[in-house]
């Protein structure tokens, strides 16, 4: 049966879907605007939305306190290593499980995913002892295998279910045309899982870029990206909003940008596999 | 060169033998038709043959090479898929040249061969178009482009044209056996269509089970079918297959008479019985008649357009030197 739909329908439905989307949206625009505001008009009550005195100051101070170039070439580095890298282990892994699937496939997909439910704290304290064991504490190298290993589960799920969908008879055609597996790989299935691929790439990289855990924790001064940068305004002289406000603003700035212009990359690669 | 030779050949698939013990000589320059209802093993024989499967036992061997242990691309055998099984990220062209920039071909030398194929498949024009761009019929024609341009000693095609209509059908399969005759290359041909199999073949290997049940030309398995399941497998419409009394008079356990081997007659004939279902096709005529006596429904043929209808009396004639005797096990009695 046919849904019919009214206009008040969908009114109402469209207006509900903004309201949800202002509010989703609502923190990082509060943070912005804060960037923009005094330290005293930061904490004021009633708060001031936009009718404010505008200033750049905070930004200033941000700039002339730390070196922002740093931490962002150190975020750019981890997450983008560890990205890549992650793409390089989970293909072949990938292909494996989609087109040569044991009987204990769908089990070790699991057991890779069961992984993610281990709160990291749990691991810390042995993963800081074999980074100071390995005299890789407060390095990059180190940060990209850990966050490589961490993001590996849902790269080889994404590409897992991407690589499902590609037709195994075209790489058994090209198997029969004489393509080694690397040539296989390479030629035909990579290509062909290229809008996956892309989108798992970008997925990993905002994980990567925004994760705090591990990168508060082991690093401090030389290794250490954006996540470092904003926290390192939230102590220890007391809580100063604007200034942190714009530290977020320009460590989130980026990774906003790249996720603004790929919107549709993403959002195909969150949903997919959902309908068939 | 393109001999192909299986001897003692099986696969399983966990506990399930889908291939028991099988021996088949397919001979060079060969048309070799696979027929067989589906689940019959008839693909699972052809990857095997082509190295997409592993065998469980036995040897292949190709151009008395033992083939049994090799990957599909140093079988020196090409494969067109039912769905065609194209690389849709690639140009028409790329698609055909991509065996050959496989097998690192001289570029010069691909271009010639891809060129060549093109004009024998009327894909000149389609040269620079995506396969999401072509027809169905045109789609076919590339993926059997990818498979001329290696000159492989034998083609496998896997029921290649049941994803297209019934007039492209027809169509294909001239343009097939006519590459056949143009190449003289060994073909095996994998298909369900038992019209498909008796227009195109040389030689037609019935298979049921895994096993085959007769090899033969189409018209060896038409005029002697060894059992009766290649009778009723073979021909169109069906072969009446009659029990009891009947067969009794013809001292055996089943009697099967051609539809096409019974005439219409006006009075007095073997049986009489009423039309339930006439399918007028103009050239032909099919009956299928009730009430004659015997257990089973008989359908006949008759040549033109005979103008009984539904619940007309109808009076039947077979010819008595075209009976096929079977015994009790289904077997052909000479």
């Amino acid at each position: 049966m046919a849904r019919s739909t009214t206009t008040r329908r969908k009114i109402i439905t469209t207006a509900a879907a903004w309201a949800i989307g202002f509010t989703i949206f609502f923190p990082i625009l509060w943070t912005i605007l804060t960037s923009f505001k005094t330290e005293a008009q930061a904490i004021s009550d009633p708060p001031v939305f936009l009718f404010f005195d505008w200033t750049l100051e905070n930004y200033a101070v941000v700039q002339e306190r730390s070196n922002y170039m740093r931490f962002l070439w150190n975020s750019v580095i981890i997450a983008g290593g560890s990205t890549v890298l992650g793409v390089l282990i989970a293909v072949p892994a990938a292909w494996s499980m989609a087109f040569v699937p044991s009987r204990r496939t769908k089990d070790i997909l699991l057991w890779m995913l069961s992984t993610k439910m281990l709160p990291a704290v749990g691991v810390l304290y042995p993963i800081y002892l074999i980074c100071i064991e390995l005299g890789l504490l407060d390095s990059r190298i180190a940060l990209v295998v850990i966050l490589m290993l961490i993001n590996l589960p849902i790269i080889v799920w994404m590409l897992y279910t991407y690589f499902k969908e590609i037709p195994g008879e075209i790489l058994e055609a090209a198997r029969m045309d004489g393509a080694s597996l690397k040539e296989e790989i390479l030629y035909v299935l990579t290509p062909m899982a290229i809008p996956g691929i892309a989108s798992t790439l970008l997925l990993n990289f905002i994980l990567a870029w925004n994760e705090a855990f591990w990168t508060l924790n082991l690093t401090a001064a030389k290794a250490a990206p954006l996540t470092a940068f904003i926290a390192s305004y939230s102590s220890p002289e007391g809580l100063f909003y604007a200034k942190l406000s714009a530290a977020s603003t320009m460590a989130i700035a980026p990774i906003l940008i790249l996720g603004w212009f790929s919107q549709k990359q993403l959002v195909r690669g969150l949903t997919f596999g959902a309908v068939k | 060169m393109g001999k192909i030779e299986l001897k003692q050949v099986t696969k399983r698939f966990g506990d399930a033998e889908v291939i028991p013990p099988l021996d088949l000589t397919i001979h060079d320059g060969e048309f070799t038709v696979f027929v067989g209802p589906s689940g019959c093993g008839k693909s699972t024989l052809l990857r095997l043959i082509a190295g997409l499967e592993d065998i469980t036992s036995g040897h292949i061997e190709i151009d008395g090479k033992d083939a049994t242990t090799l990957v599909p691309a140093k079988r020196g055998l090409a494969m067109v898929f039912q769905s065609y099984a194209l690389y849709p990220h690639m140009s028409v062209r790329k698609n055909i040249a991509f065996p050959l920039k496989m097998a690192k071909m001289d570029l010069a030398e691909i271009d010639r061969r891809v060129e060549g194929a093109a004009s024998v498949l009327n894909l000149t024009a389609y040269l620079d178009r995506r396969p999401g761009q072509l027809s169905g019929g045109q789609r076919q024609r590339v993926a059997i482009g990818r498979a001329i341009v290696r000159e492989p000693s034998a083609f496998l095609f896997d029921e290649p044209l049941s994803n297209l209509d019934a007039a492209l059908r027809v169509g294909m399969r001239m343009e097939i056996s006519e590459l056949h005759k143009k190449l003289d290359t060994t073909m095996i041909y994998v298909t369900h269509d038992q019209v498909e199999a008796m227009t195109m073949a040389d030689k037609i290997v019935v298979l049921q089970a895994g096993v085959i049940e007769q090899v033969g030309s189409p018209l060896e398995l038409y005029r002697a079918p060894r059992n009766t399941f290649v009778a009723g497998f073979i021909g169109s419409p069906k072969m009446n297959l009659l029990t009891g009394p009947e067969a009794d008079k013809h001292n055996a356990h089943t009697i099967g008479i051609r539809p096409e081997h019974i005439d219409v007659v006006q009075s007095d004939g073997v049986w009489q019985g009423t039309v339930g279902v006439a399918e007028h096709l103009g050239s032909d005529t099919f009956f299928h008649i009730h009430n004659t006596g015997l257990a089973e429904t008989l359908t006949v043929r008759a040549i033109g357009d005979i103008s009984l209808r539904h619940g007309d009396t109808i009076h039947l004639s077979p010819r008595m030197d075209e009976f096929h005797r079977f015994d009790k096990a289904g077997l052909r009695i000479a």
